[in-house]
């Protein structure tokens, strides 16, 4: 049969993340800004401008191997943090067993990035829903369109200056308030069973 | 010489077919553009988005309570997978662990709903190609599963079990032993779908040697779960990270070899079979204790410590205690019926005939000046003030504040500590994740959903290239998605 049954063992992790860490403040001085940890789990910032080279290190080095783009995703911090945007992306190792966040920072007035579908071909539709949901460009995307949302839709609903709520129904439709009256006379009556 | 004449005359191009986004076989509203050129398939397009609801949106705007039920909606078919990972990634963010038996409870329910899901998947994966009669089988076992479901919590299908801190509540006897009769018998009903399919000459045609991709290309896809092990990557985060019971229990990951639509099902085929094995040994091993941590700064405590009395509202009065109330308004603003009169710094007064006992003057008031007292509507204030005297409202009055505390509780959330983490789970799927960012409130900044059906429904065009039309639908059916969950 060609399907076996295999004893997958529990074993720790590889790399201790701050180890990865330090490798990539190694290799990239001058684009790392910042390292955070929060409950074991370590987060590089970095620079937009060489994304791409920094995550072809970190998916062809043999030692590191990140093989696995767990997820793509992108953060508002609008009024909160000095660069709004943060493209994340939550790498792991399948054969070592060791993950590292990377955050790259992309300014409000310049929301462009490199794409890494080159490297990870499942970014493909990460960077999409990106795209269309907090408008940040990936350039070298071969297909970047709106996913989720209508092609034809105007504004990215992640971003926190997107409202929540759409526009009050009473506005779009004149009828909604008849009916509303209607309902108010009608909830007078009692009804039973 | 003539065929290239009529070259020149007869331009060729590819046919444009649309499939979905109503299909039978699209497992939900997936719309597939498909290029052909005579049978085969050129290019395809797959476009999604028809389910989207913004539950990203919508987490940001919930505590981290009010988000749970969200989840269930994603992946209806296996609802409990994805309570039980949203709740592990909210308890790492909080600091918090689960106690020993709910860790138990939920590695069973866990595994159930991964065999109530494959099951869904291998009768509609079998009808599509053409099997029906292993559709009509599932649902006798899935059916099965889903009663055991209604016997612990009620629902059926959104089942909400799973708490932030545990699970809502302790599981019955019957429960166990319905379980324990139905592990008993699973084994060999797989083996009766096994004789309808596994060797069936049709099948093999339509399945070996479909969609294959290779261990290194499914990485690169993003493939989890049980779409990956076909090709043979050992990868099963209730290994590589485990949580809840996993790492006491044992259990085998089944590896395909090929990477085709045989080997993935074969794949999940034996993995329904661990799932049982899991099943059972959590059954032998399930340790007496509480079923919710104990935090109450974090967790939700049990109801009926909470409120001994489930609707306080109605029946009772309030009034002003004189002595207490500072005259301060508040309660006059909150007033929907303008029921409250009274000057400032000096005692309200609230008119019994216009009150509508909406409870809103008991929760806005900061001095606790309100009391609450049995007794229906329009009541005089000499009655009120003689009820008020009585011993009867001291449990009633608690029984409110327990409601409005508890109600506080969950519209403000447990205070999250700053900061951000992906917490990944093994769903029957694939890999479901949660990266949340905390800012310090009892809201998430930001809720990110990682959908396994999103990155698989993206591998599809990798998957069909090259195969015939009807191979589509197998190709639909081997990377197992609900577009519930792909949309989001």
């Amino acid at each position: 049969m060609a399907v076996t049954e295999v004893r997958i063992s529990i074993h720790p992790a590889g790399l201790n993340p701050k180890d990865i860490a330090e490798k990539i403040k190694e290799k990239f001085p001058d684009q790392v800004v910042d390292v955070t940890e929060f409950r074991d789990q370590v987060s590089v910032i970095v620079k937009k401008d060489r994304i791409v080279t920094i995550c072809k290190y970190l998916h062809d080095d043999p030692l590191l191997s990140l093989d696995h783009l767990q997820d793509l995703t992108a953060a508002d911090y609008l009024k909160k943090k000095e660069v709004r945007f943060e493209v994340v992306y939550n790498l792991y190792s399948i054969k070592y067993r060791h993950k590292i966040r990377i955050r790259a920072q992309v300014p409000e007035n310049d929301t462009k990035i490199s794409s890494v579908v080159p490297i990870w071909a499942g970014a493909n539709w990460h960077e999409r829903e990106c795209f269309d949901m907090f408008g940040i460009i990936f350039t070298g995307h071969p297909d970047l369109r709106r996913i989720l949302m209508p092609e034809d839709w105007e504004g990215y609903p992640l971003r926190k200056d997107y409202p929540l709520k759409g526009p009050e129904p009473e506005n779009d439709w004149p009828g909604f308030t008849e009916v509303l009256k209607r309902s108010k006379e009608l909830r007078e009556f009692e009804w039973e069973g | 010489m003539i065929q290239k004449e009529a070259e020149k005359i007869f331009e060729t191009r590819e046919l444009n077919v649309n499939m979905g986004p109503q299909h039978p076989a699209t497992h939900g509203v997936l719309r597939l553009v498909l290029d052909i050129d005579g049978e085969t398939i050129v290019k395809v397009t797959p476009y999604v988005g028809y389910l989207h609801r913004g539950i990203e949106k919508l987490g940001e705007s919930l505590s981290y309570f009010q988000a749970l039920p969200l989840t269930d909606r994603m992946d209806y078919v296996s609802a409990m997978s994805n309570n039980i990972g949203y709740c592990i990634a909210v308890e790492k963010l909080l600091g918090i662990e689960a106690p020993e038996r709910a860790k138990f409870i939920r590695t069973i329910v866990g595994e159930m709903s991964r065999i109530a899901n494959h099951l869904l998947w291998l009768a509609t994966h079998a009808l599509d190609i053409g099997a029906m009669t292993v559709f009509l089988y599932c649902f006798r076992e899935r059916e099965w599963i889903l009663d055991l479901y209604e016997m612990i919590c009620g629902a059926r299908l959104t089942v909400t079990y799973p708490r932030v801190g545990g699970v809502r509540n302790d599981v019955p006897q019957e429960f166990l032993e319905s379980l324990w009769k139905f592990t008993d018998e699973f084994p060999s009903r797989i083996l009766e779908y096994e004789t309808l399919i596994d060797q069936n000459r049709i099948w093999l045609l339509r399945t070996k040697g479909i969609g294959v991709i290779s261990a290194e290309e499914a990485v690169n896809w993003g493939m989890t779960g049980p779409t990956l092990r076909g090709s043979g990557v050992p990868y099963d985060i209730r290994k590589h990270m485990p949580y809840d019971a996993y790492d006491k229990v044992e259990f085998e990951v089944p590896i395909g070899t090929e990477g085709d639509t045989y080997d993935r099902y074969r794949c999940r085929m034996l993995e329904m079979r661990q799932s049982n094995k899991i099943i059972r040994q959590c059954i032998e091993k399930l340790p007496p204790g509480p079923v919710m941590a104990d935090a109450p700064k974090f967790t939700l405590q049990p109801k009926d410590k909470m409120m001994p009395i489930t609707h306080p509202i109605k029946g009772v009065a309030y009034f002003v205690d004189e002595k207490v109330c500072k005259g301060c308004g508040m309660c006059m603003r909150a007033c929907p019926a303008k029921a409250i009169t009274g000057e400032k710094k000096k005692p309200h007064k609230i008119d019994q005939a216009l009150c509508l006992q909406c409870a809103n003057c008991f929760v806005t008031c900061k001095f606790k000046s309100m009391k609450i007292v049995p007794g229906g509507k329009g009541l005089s204030d000499e009655k009120l003030a003689e009820l008020a005297k009585a011993s009867i409202p001291e449990d009633i009055v608690k029984a409110a504040e327990h409601l409005v505390a508890q109600f506080e509780f969950i519209k403000k959330g447990p205070k999250a500590p700053e900061g951000e983490l992906y917490v990944a789970t093994e769903v029957p799927k694939g890999e479901l994740g949660f990266y949340f960012v905390s800012d310090g409130s009892g809201k998430p900044y930001r809720m990110r959903l990682r959908a396994p059906s999103f990155i698989h429904a993206g591998c599809l065009p990798r998957l069909c290239i090259g195969h015939l039309v009807a191979d589509v639908i197998a190709a639909i059916g081997t990377i197992d998605i609900v577009l519930g969950e792909c949309d989001r």
